[in-house]
């Protein structure tokens, strides 16, 4: 066996693998089979924290939210969700930013609540969003922790609000200008916005400093 | 370097064997690949200080070709690399030739579209695809696919598990008709054709059409790992076990090690992958029982390291006169690193501190250039003189390209290695997030400078290249190098 084509093939090639594939990938899908997998219209139907943020889009921006999106309902989320993730995978964010809280290193002191397997059970999470490096901040709790005219000058040029930030700027998410996102813009702010946004807070770990301001009367 | 042993007159001949062109052929693709990649990664390299010049523009956009830079090397430079060398090394090691040379050419030409298309995807797809409405609203994304090193669209995957499969009916007829006991390398190159066609299949469809969430994470962290496991590892051990006895000219050290080599890498390796993903939902049976299984193929392919300086044992000077020798066994040396490394990594108390910080990319830079790169630029270095009948136009040269690109290497995986460490502890300080991104900034410029060096090396293998070419037409040299007699079965 050990050194013959047969053995080879069908004992070390086909058998090992399968072997794998069965108590690594199928033993998990088996365990978790149980656990509804949501569309996106369900998560879109059942949020107001993130329906908040995507009216907020259309109070904004009005102009732009109309020409792309219309108005503001649960299937214009759902479309604006899709196109989101697609956009999120498509220019490589994941790449830079996690979608998970472990249970260690003080993460949960930093982002929040450590990441559940149902939090992932959705078809904005296939295949699955968890990333495997951290340049920029984890994303999984990130909805709602700035809002959308910060997330918009940020991904128009992330200096402008983050001093020293190394990601990309994103242009061709506006149409010319920070305060005009186009149809992936106004996608991807909400797709960010909807990370997390089904937890009912938001914790922060950095202690709010006020900004001095001039005084005017000197 | 030339083999000068005599011709048996029963020899098959070299002729009937290899088709020299598609061999050359493979290799000027990967090449090419190799340089795409290069810039890819240095434009994200210069984006992490704030230097790229190219900001803000839609096709160049640093996240879009980053997933250009790891889909190059894996698909565009090793993978055609790889096709190139096992071209040269299986039939000369069956004496048969592959089932068609027709066939070979049209498997290149299929692969050179499924690389290009996915770089293209990667890059033009999501602008194409903003450009109307109706586009946008077909299911099917024309970028990348949200899956780690299998980024390739989804479109052409198809074609592309359709090509792997081809190359290994192409390559398994001569080995299935050979007779007699098979040789260590066969074993690697069989394995290697069976698994990389499961290790894309589940890879890039699994988690795209069937699970979801945690258990698709799952799925992806055994492809991740399968990818360089089961697919650029076998097929490098392969080769090495092909090149280096007949370079050295004398039988690897053990055959027995072979066989705990080949067998226990079969055994553990696929078991790996949810390591990639510790900590997470993932059920933590299934990430102990991975952990476990990293640190024992660690210790077995320890024993092909140690084979392998056994059969150098008693010719250390082929290091210094022997540059393809050099180069394999430099790699070895990394691989060691490597798989040390990876011993400790995997574990949870490592994963605490590093997971998701640059010790990971450095490691993926170490195995991917400073091994299997390193391996199959020693390949080329070998057989150009002897695909084109001529000596390389400059040893000099052929130094520069070696020291540059293995202390290149080197040095961008200490340093990473490092910056790891230094942003893992910042995270766990609580530190304002902006405090790990400056302090890694240092580091991120010596990266700049490693990976300079690095495509310096390139460079100076591609000009040295072209005028080896260049010479190569004019005819070759007297004392020009002829491939070596193909060795007998005994």
């Amino acid at each position: 066996m050990f050194e013959s084509k047969s053995g080879v093939l069908l004992v070390a090639g086909l058998g090992f693998f399968v072997f794998a594939f069965l108590s690594n990938g199928l033993v998990p899908a088996l365990m978790y089979r149980d656990l509804p997998e949501k569309s996106v219209e369900e998560l879109a139907a059942d949020n107001s924290n993130l329906m908040y943020q995507f009216e907020d889009l259309s109070y904004r921006y009005p102009e732009q939210f109309a020409k792309y999106y219309g108005v503001p309902s649960d299937e214009t989320l759902a479309e604006a969700l899709r196109l989101g993730r697609r956009t999120y995978v498509a220019e490589g964010c994941w790449h830079c930013h996690s979608q998970f809280v472990r249970p260690v290193a003080r993460e949960d002191e930093r982002w929040g609540p450590v990441s559940r397997t149902d939090e992932y059970q959705n078809v904005l999470q296939r295949p699955v969003m968890f990333g495997t490096r951290r340049v920029g901040p984890d994303l999984s709790r990130e909805g709602g922790r700035h809002g959308n005219d910060w997330h918009a000058a940020h991904f128009f040029q992330p200096t402008l609000v983050s001093a020293g930030s190394p990601m990309p700027e994103h242009p061709w998410f506006f149409d010319g200008s920070p305060d005009l996102p186009n149809r992936r813009g106004i996608a991807i702010i909400t797709y960010v916005q909807w990370l997390g946004s089904w937890l009912e807070s938001y914790p922060y770990y950095e202690d709010y400093e006020p900004i001095e301001l001039p005084d005017d009367d000197e | 370097m030339i083999d000068t042993q005599a011709v048996p007159p029963d020899a098959a001949r070299h002729e009937d064997l290899v088709d020299d062109p598609i061999v050359v052929a493979y290799f000027l693709a990967a090449l090419c690949f190799l340089f795409v990649s290069m810039l890819a990664g240095l434009l994200m390299a210069l984006q992490l200080v704030s230097w790229n010049p190219l900001q803000g523009i839609e096709l160049l956009s640093p996240g879009r070709w980053r997933m250009v830079h790891t889909n190059a090397v894996a698909y565009g430079f090793l993978a055609n690399a790889f096709l190139g060398a096992l071209h040269w090394a299986i039939p000369r090691l069956t004496m048969r030739p592959v089932l068609d040379r027709r066939l070979s050419w049209f498997i290149f030409v299929a692969w050179q579209v499924v690389v290009g298309c996915t770089a293209l995807g990667i890059v033009v797809g999501p602008t194409l695809q903003a450009m109307s409405p109706a586009w946008e609203q077909l299911p099917f994304s024309f970028g990348a696919q949200g899956v780690e090193w299998g980024e390739t669209p989804t479109w052409i995957d198809p074609l592309a598990l359709a090509g792997l499969l081809l190359v290994g009916i192409n390559f398994m007829a001569p080995i299935s008709r050979a007779k007699g006991p098979l040789y260590v390398a066969s074993w690697y190159f069989m394995a290697a054709f069976v698994w990389t066609f499961l290790t894309y299949a589940m890879g890039n469809f699994l988690p795209q059409y069937w699970l979801t969430g945690t258990s698709a994470g799952a799925v992806g962290g055994l492809f991740i790992h399968d990818l360089v496991g089961l697919f650029v590892t076998p097929l490098g051990w392969g080769l090495m076990y092909y090149f280096v006895p007949i370079m050295l000219r004398k039988p690897i050290w053990s055959h027995g090690l072979s066989l705990v080599g080949f067998w226990g890498l079969a055994f553990f390796y696929p078991l790996n992958g949810i390591h990639h993903f510790l900590y997470t939902p993932i059920p933590m049976f299934l990430q102990r029982g991975a952990i476990i299984a990293t640190i024992a193929v660690e210790m077995v392919v320890f024993t092909v390291i140690v084979n392998f300086f056994g059969t150098i044992w008693g010719s250390g000077r082929q290091l210094i006169t022997n540059l393809p020798i050099r180069w394999f066994y430099t790699g070895m040396v990394l691989y060691g690193l490597t798989c040390l490394q990876c011993a400790l990594q995997t574990t949870l108390t490592f994963q605490a501190v590093i997971h998701f910080s640059d010790w990971v990319v450095g490691h993926a830079h170490l195995v991917m250039f400073g091994v299997f790169s390193l391996w199959l630029l020693g390949i080329m270095t070998y057989l150009f003189p002897r695909l084109w009948r001529t000596e390389w136009y400059s040893r000099d040269l052929c130094e520069w390209h070696f020291w540059l690109s293995a202390v290149g290497v080197f040095v961008m995986f200490a340093d990473l290695t490092l910056a790891g460490l230094f942003q893992g502890y910042y995270w766990g300080s609580l530190r304002p997030w902006d405090v790990s991104v400056d302090g890694s900034v240092p580091f991120w410029m010596v990266r700049v400078f490693a990976g300079l060096a690095m495509f310096a090396g390139q460079l100076c293998f591609a000009y040295n290249l072209y005028r080896t070419w260049k010479a190569a037409r004019l005819g070759p040299a007297p004392s020009a190098a002829k491939p070596a007699p193909v060795p007998q079965a005994s």
